[in-house]
């Protein structure tokens, strides 16, 4: 049951659904009547410069799937841009390994550009090697119409960081999933992410992280704005093995509704097998504060921008995390310009 | 200045205000005093214009220009501007770029051009100074984690910074140590001038003795029910508010 395998098969029965409990709020069997034919080949010195690439030491391109390898040798630091780009209404399927050895470092600057109503699939997979340090920054600009699912595996090694931010616009429907095996050993993870959804739009931020052993730290921070008939889905577990002591998880997912028809489900779970751990999470769905309204506009602010101010503020938390300078802008004026545009 | 005539408001159904009137020509200090309920935030709260507080009969004017017209943020940029009794928390957003958002909104309702940051930076690190507030407090999210009288700082702050033609300040005296007290009423007198006026409203006489009014009404069960002289306040002080509450 996978959506790589649907592809292949061109079949819609393998396809994941609503009777699968980690889809349920993601349903592409039903969306999906018909697996379409495979996507013609997309040249990609066909495309426009990507947002990041002015950013990046390298641009790796996956346009209209294919495969990609990114490697960082130990103590080697890089900064990369990997554009996935969909275009057509045909499906395809992308696979990227990334590995980064011993004490290396690696920036990766991943973007989703799609157009057309198109079946995608990518799957990642990260081997982080001892003492290296990636950041992730992905940037989710799928088209309305599309369907698409990325799918991301992190194994870290003891001592290495991963701290992951991803900004998303959603799609026809669209799933950005994250499972990281985390090895404890002072490895450290955040896990961030936003959605920003307007019109009918679907995103969906699933992340899985299982600490096997002990003394590892995860933080995650999940941020939503949704409007209109839009629907945002927030799916973070978090696993503390047997014997994972001494693992310091957060997990917040917080989310703003703008419009009575849109929609946000959330699941945060904590599965704990451990004894001495510490674990929290919070999770709070609501509307934009109306007094604090009031008061930007009894300071002249007028309504919209009131609302949008705040709203940018209420994402800007998680815009503030990303450590790469560069990447921080961008995102800052992605995510304005998705909010006041919308 | 500000004429309020036979106003009548309700919130949630209820009537609060029962027909004010209320004249505050330029360059004078009006108190309004009342026992609590008698509907003081509520005044503060329909002259600008907050959701929820209908106004169901008569009028208040601003130099003429009917303000129960105008929304919230065109009645600041005619120069309203309320010191809140509760200063709200707006987390992500620096005082510094929340004033200078306001400040350049009114400045474009206006019709002038907005300041550069090097003039608003000037003009917030002189009036930061004043109030004996800490630049660096500037930089952080506005009201977020501050202490009473440090929000009430912030208010003044903001007052002297948008430069208002028309002050309310509402319970600006509460949480305020005798030290902040002084330091804040200075920043109001500071604001007096012949084009301005302020309506000054508080339950304890205390905050008057630093901000001098010319008159002193007393607001009851939704009603202007006396009006005198700086003494006014003074009686008020020593007798309480029960004849008042009898009157009305």
């Amino acid at each position: 049951m996978s959506v790589a395998a649907a592809i292949r098969a061109r079949d819609p029965a393998e396809l994941p659904g609503k009777r699968d409990e980690d889809w349920r709020w993601t349903d592409l069997r039903g969306l999906v009547r018909e697996v379409p034919a495979p996507s013609a080949p997309l040249d990609p010195a066909t495309l426009r410069p990507g947002s990041f690439d002015a950013l990046a030491d390298e641009v790796v391109v996956v346009a209209n799937g294919g495969e990609a390898r990114i490697a960082v040798n130990a103590g080697g630091s890089r900064t990369v841009a990997l554009r996935i780009v969909s275009r057509g209404a045909g499906a395809h399927a992308g696979r990227v390994s990334v590995s980064v050895a011993l004490g290396g470092r690696l920036t990766l600057l991943e973007s989703y550009e799609g157009e057309g109503a198109y079946l995608a699939h990518t799957a990642l997979a990260f081997e982080i090697a001892e003492g290296a340090a990636v950041e992730r920054i992905v940037l989710a600009d799928d088209d309305a119409e599309g369907v698409s699912v990325s799918q991301a595996e992190v194994r870290l090694e003891p001592g290495a960081d991963f701290a992951q931010t991803v900004l998303t616009g959603g799609a026809r429907r669209q799933r950005l999933e994250t499972v990281v095996h985390h090895p404890g050993g002072h490895a450290e993870l955040r896990l961030d992410g936003a959605y920003l959804l307007a019109d009918r739009r679907h995103a969906d931020l699933t992340t899985v992280v299982t600490h096997e052993a002990v003394d590892g730290t995860t933080e995650q921070l999940t941020k939503g704005v949704v409007r209109d008939q839009a629907r945002g889905v927030f799916q973070g577990r978090i696993v503390v093995a047997q014997g994972a002591d001494r693992t310091d998880a957060r997990m917040g997912h917080h989310a703003l509704i703008l419009s009575d028809r849109a929609e946000v489900d959330a699941k945060p779970e904590l599965l704990i097998y451990a004894d001495d751990v510490s674990c929290a999470h919070g999770n709070t769905v609501g509307a934009l504060d109306e007094d604090a309204l009031f008061y930007a506009r009894q300071r002249g602010i007028p309504e919209p921008d009131a609302r949008a101010m705040l709203t940018e503020a209420f994402v800007g938390e998680v815009v503030e995390r990303i450590g790469h300078d560069g990447a921080r802008e961008l995102a800052a004026a992605w995510v304005s310009e998705r909010l006041r545009g919308a | 200045m500000l004429s309020v005539k036979n106003l009548h408001a309700a919130v949630d159904g209820k009537e609060i205000l029962k027909g004010l009137s209320l004249d505050v020509p330029a360059g004078e200090v009006h108190a309004i005093m009342g026992p609590n309920g008698a509907g003081k935030s509520t005044l503060s709260y329909v002259l600008t214009g907050r959701e929820g507080y209908e106004v169901t009969q008569g009028s208040a004017t601003l130099d003429g220009d009917d303000l129960l017209a105008l929304a919230p943020n065109e009645r600041a940029a005619k120069g309203v501007f309320l010191s809140f009794q509760y200063p709200l928390e707006i987390p992500g957003v620096p005082a510094l770029t929340f004033i200078r958002t306001a400040l350049n909104a009114q400045r474009k309702a206006r019709g002038e051009p907005e300041v550069t940051a090097p003039e608003f930076l000037r003009l917030a690190k002189t009036k930061a100074a004043e109030l004996k507030i800490d630049f660096d407090m500037l930089k952080r999210a506005l009201n977020v984690g501050f202490s009473g009288g440090e929000k009430k700082r912030m208010e003044i702050l903001q007052m002297a910074m948008l430069s208002p033609r028309f002050l309310i300040l509402d319970e600006t005296d509460s949480g305020l140590d005798i030290d902040a007290l002084r330091i804040v009423a200075d920043g109001v007198n500071a604001l007096r001038s012949p084009d301005r006026a302020m309506l000054v409203i508080t339950h304890y006489q205390r905050l008057l003795d630093y901000i001098k009014p010319d008159r002193v009404h007393v607001l009851s069960a939704g009603r202007i029910v006396a009006s005198g002289g700086p003494e006014l306040a003074l009686e008020l002080e020593r007798e309480g508010y029960d004849k008042y509450a009898r009157a009305a």
